[in-house]
């Protein structure tokens, strides 16, 4: 790489270059993996620079000024993007962004404490559950008690988002259960407790079933023990 | 929401802060943040223009979050740039600066207070390592990349400013900031945590 060159990359790193001559450096970054490679380690030492400035903390307020002005774009949702509007009927788009933060935050830091295969399995089921959220197909039904919705395509893959559940007391657990006919199926467990829960459920959901959620002991049970707390309207 | 983000790294911050995570965002600013503030606070001076720096590089990295590349910067030196980029985009409108001399601000003891013990006392570290770095190159390349880095000023400025060819500018910064990596590169992993108090 010829002197010029790495002067141009070194002056971009350091952010010393005029804006007409910020377009040259990028368009040579944008097909030179050796340029990149440059301003890479450049850049590391720029880094080091800001870290060597030392100046005043900030105020505590730009924090909140900066987490609210975040909130109010919520539109980075990168793949949702395009797909936005089409959420909208399901949860809002707000309300989207929030239930697949809390969603990819709850399942994440869950699956980091747990064997490579339940990693695996959160991953799979967090993909899922955010899937599924994103098509357009799946039909919203209401609940008959609970605050919430259930999300259903017509393959009978569902999930359950519930609005401020409180957490399961000490020793239980929620249990989600599907009702088609007499007999409840169970289909997964959660502890509750976030703004926004949004529970994937482990069974098919066919037409005219009903999806339920108990408070059980730890590990869950093979049948109900207790009044429903959410009961979903008929598919 | 913290305790279930503490443990990642930022580059893992930053992929899901491209899924509209707002915790993440927040553990990103609780990281970065006050490095971020430092920098341009030092290139602007003044706290209000430092503020909008900072909060205009933290909305870009929530924009943008889905288009870094981890293999092309580690996320800390993305963030540092955006945030460094706009500070220096706010510098050169602000006619203020143009005045000051061309020495620089008496660096200020920084107090961070969200940091933990361990946090500070690398800070305190990496700014020694560094002021050190600085104070091993000859004077004429010091003097352009603090000038350029620091204060903002652009090549072209900087020649004017200082009465000097474009190229010679050119020529300094590139064998300063090459001269630095070196040094830095030397100096790395030196430093080891004081585990007595």
């Amino acid at each position: 790489m010829d002197t010029e060159t790495l002067e141009l990359i070194a002056a971009y790193a350091l952010d010393a270059l005029d804006v007409d001559e910020r377009g040259r450096a990028e368009e040579l970054l944008s097909h030179s993996e050796e340029a990149r490679a440059e301003l890479r380690a450049f850049s590391d030492v720029t880094t080091a620079l800001a870290v060597g400035a030392s100046g005043p903390a900030p105020r505590p307020e730009l924090r909140d000024r900066i987490l609210s002005a975040a909130r109010a774009e919520p539109s980075n949702v990168v793949s949702l993007e395009s797909r936005r509007s089409r959420l909208a009927p399901v949860l809002g788009a707000v309300a989207a962004v929030a239930a697949v933060a809390a969603l990819a935050v709850g399942l994440w830091g869950s699956s980091l404490s747990s064997e490579l295969d339940d990693t695996r399995t959160a991953l799979e089921r967090e993909r899922a559950a955010v899937a599924l959220l994103a098509d357009p197909d799946a039909r919203t039904v209401a609940l008959k008690s609970g605050e919430g919705r259930l999300v259903v395509d017509d393959a009978g893959e569902a999930v359950l988002v519930l609005d401020a559940i409180a957490a399961a007391p000490e020793g239980k657990t929620y249990e989600v259960w599907v009702l088609d006919g007499n007999r409840p199926v169970r289909a997964g467990l959660f502890d509750g407790g976030r703004d926004r829960e949004v529970v994937p459920v482990d069974e098919s959901v066919g037409a005219g079933a009903v999806v339920l959620v108990t408070v059980e002991r730890d590990g869950g049970v093979d049948a109900p023990t207790s009044p429903p707390v959410v009961a979903s309207q008929p598919v | 929401m913290r305790k279930h983000l503490a443990h990642l790294s930022e580059e893992a911050l930053v992929a899901l802060v491209a899924r509209g995570d707002e915790a993440a965002l927040a553990e990103l600013y609780d990281r970065v943040g006050g490095i971020a503030y430092g920098i341009a606070f030092r290139v602007l001076r003044d706290d209000r223009l430092a503020e909008d720096a900072v909060q205009e590089g933290f909305l870009a990295v929530w924009r943008s979050a889905a288009t870094y590349r981890a293999e092309r910067a580690q996320a800390r030196t993305w963030i540092v740039t955006l945030v460094h980029r706009r500070a220096v985009d706010l510098v050169r409108r602000e006619e203020r600066r143009r005045a000051d001399p061309l020495e620089l601000v008496q660096r200020q003891e920084s107090a961070d207070p969200a940091g933990s013990a361990e946090d500070e006392a690398w800070l305190g570290f990496e700014r020694e390592r560094v002021q050190q770095a600085l104070r091993l190159l000859p004077d004429a390349q010091r003097e352009a990349i603090e000038l350029s880095y620091y204060g903002g000023y652009s090549q072209s400025e900087l020649a004017e400013r200082l009465g000097l060819p474009l190229g010679t500018i050119k020529s300094r910064m590139f064998a300063g900031l090459a001269r630095l990596r070196e040094v830095l590169d030397e100096a790395e992993g030196s430093w080891t945590p004081r585990l007595s108090s």
